[in-house]
């Protein structure tokens, strides 16, 4: 079953509303960490959030090169799909 | 461009916390009395923040040990394992503690970050996947990433989500498998379930390694740790442990039955490029480990004492991390300026504890972490709890009821 980037970038969102304390705006440019000033474990927490919704492990190697949630929704999809 | 800009956003918060009255760079402590008193601005303080476990730093047979070993090997030995560093004392200690937890071999480390830093990656190469509870301590993080393996992180003491991990993982790859666990967990002070992460085992399989570095000298009837205390020993496969808290010096091991063990000396960057323990540092914790082995009512003490301290709190209504018995005891405070306040106050009342707080916590939680020793009196205990009934319960920081 495709899953549009659309369908998984809402999903995202959603999964970091917690974490997104300050309420910053989420665009697909967003760096996760940086733009949203949130700690490395609280990251690793809404990416365990994530693995969980989509039933896929994301190791912690591939996160430390995903910044963005467009880079996370690449990452999402390639799981999903077995790559 | 000026490499420390990265940290400007953490100013604010550093400036924040000086303001509450926390020191610069860390508590100083000028003096210290006992391994429950120490000198800290200018007033005689209750330590209960101190790891130290069997309250054994002062032990006279320790101190003496040391000083010998002072006198006759001198002050450091200046070199690595490897090289020039690998005194008979080093290998004596790897026997008594090989003997102490019923393992075949043992290698001692200079310190407990480095025995995991070894440990975990020497057994864990880049085509291997190693699972760690969110939970863990840094120096597994760090270690993970120093081994180049997969890394993927379960939920926190839940063998479920672990067992999802690793069924989805099953066709994958033809590297193995390492599961790193810990016998107490430092923070909130909770056992690993290691009876249903054994169950995982038996299911999906994998290597196990403990981390019982909260836990070894402290739980079981042999003092071996967790494992040791649910009577699982031989489910473990390989075992961590340190000397910075119930062996009261510096340094740490790691233990296992495997055969080829010996060759992780060679693998373990941690262990090789290093230098070894000064002299020291070995006989104070040879000695350590002997009273350890010859004093099991150190550990009962210990266990009345934690008992003790989880019960005063609760009675205060405190909200504890931990519902279970523990030597570490914490508690969790609403946010950062209420922790670092109520920290600051109780260190004017006469009590040292823990300052614990995100990210360095769990699920992003503010904390004022106690452990405790067997050398604490019963008084010293009523006394902690008292500071905490003025400090921490007045301020609201009660259960829901």
């Amino acid at each position: 079953m495709a899953v549009d980037d659309k369908e998984i970038f809402e999903e995202l969102c959603r999964l970091l509303t917690p974490f997104n304390t300050d309420s910053i705006e989420l665009k697909p440019e967003t760096d996760i960490s940086a733009d949203l000033n949130i700690d490395s474990v609280s990251v690793m927490d809404f990416v365990m959030e994530v693995e969980d919704k989509y039933d896929i492990d994301i190791p912690l190697n591939v996160l430390s090169e995903t910044r963005t949630m467009n880079d996370l929704i690449e990452v999402v999809r390639g799981r999903i799909s077995g790559a | 461009m000026d490499l420390l800009a990265k940290y400007a956003h953490f100013v604010e918060r550093h400036k924040r916390m000086i303001e509450l009255g926390v020191h610069d760079v860390g508590v100083s402590v000028d003096e210290i009395l006992s391994p429950t008193r120490a000198m800290i601005k200018g007033r005689e303080t209750i330590l209960a923040g101190t790891n130290n476990y069997m309250g054994i730093t002062f032990e006279k047979e320790c101190i003496e040990a040391g000083k010998r070993a002072l006198d006759t090997a001198g002050t450091g030995t200046t070199g690595s394992r490897m090289a020039n560093g690998n005194y008979a004392m080093h290998q004596e200690l790897e026997a008594e503690l090989a003997a102490f937890l019923g393992r075949e071999h043992v290698m001692v480390f200079t310190t407990g970050y480095q025995a995991n830093l070894g440990m975990i990656s020497g057994l864990a190469g880049a085509k291997d996947t190693v699972y760690l509870d969110a939970d863990s301590h840094a120096s597994i993080y760090d270690a993970c990433s120093v081994s180049g393996a997969q890394l993927v992180r379960f939920r926190h003491n839940d063998p479920d989500n672990l067992a999802k991990r690793l069924a989805r993982a099953n066709d994958e790859g033809e590297g193995g498998r390492l599961v790193v666990l810990e016998g107490i967990y430092s923070m909130f002070g909770d056992r690993a379930p290691l009876k249903e992460f054994i169950d995982v085992k038996r299911e999906y399989g994998y290597t196990l390694l403990l981390d019982e570095a909260h836990s070894f000298g402290v739980l079981g009837d042999n003092g071996r740790g967790l494992a040791d205390e649910v009577g699982l020993e031989d489910e473990v496969d390989f075992v961590v442990g340190t000397f910075s808290k119930s062996i009261g010096s510096i340094g740490g091991f790691g233990a296992g039955n495997h055969p080829m063990f010996d060759l992780l000396r060679f693998a373990a960057r941690a262990y090789m490029f290093t230098a070894s323990s000064s002299p020291a540092t070995i006989a104070t914790s040879s000695e350590a480990l002997r009273q350890l082995a010859a004093r099991p009512e150190l550990r009962d003490r210990l266990r009345h004492n934690s008992a003790r301290l989880h019960q005063g709190f609760k009675d205060l209504g405190l909200r504890l991390c931990c519902d279970v018995v523990s030597p570490v005891v914490a508690v969790f405070v609403d946010d950062e300026p209420s922790a670092v306040t109520m920290w600051n106050a109780l260190l004017n009342e006469g009590v040292y504890v823990n300052l614990a707080l995100p990210p360095g916590t769990p699920n992003s939680t503010c904390l004022l972490r106690c452990s405790v020793s067997a050398a604490h009196t019963d008084d010293d205990i009523d006394k902690i709890i008292a500071m905490f009934a003025n400090v921490v319960a007045t301020s609201g920081e009660r259960a829901a009821e």
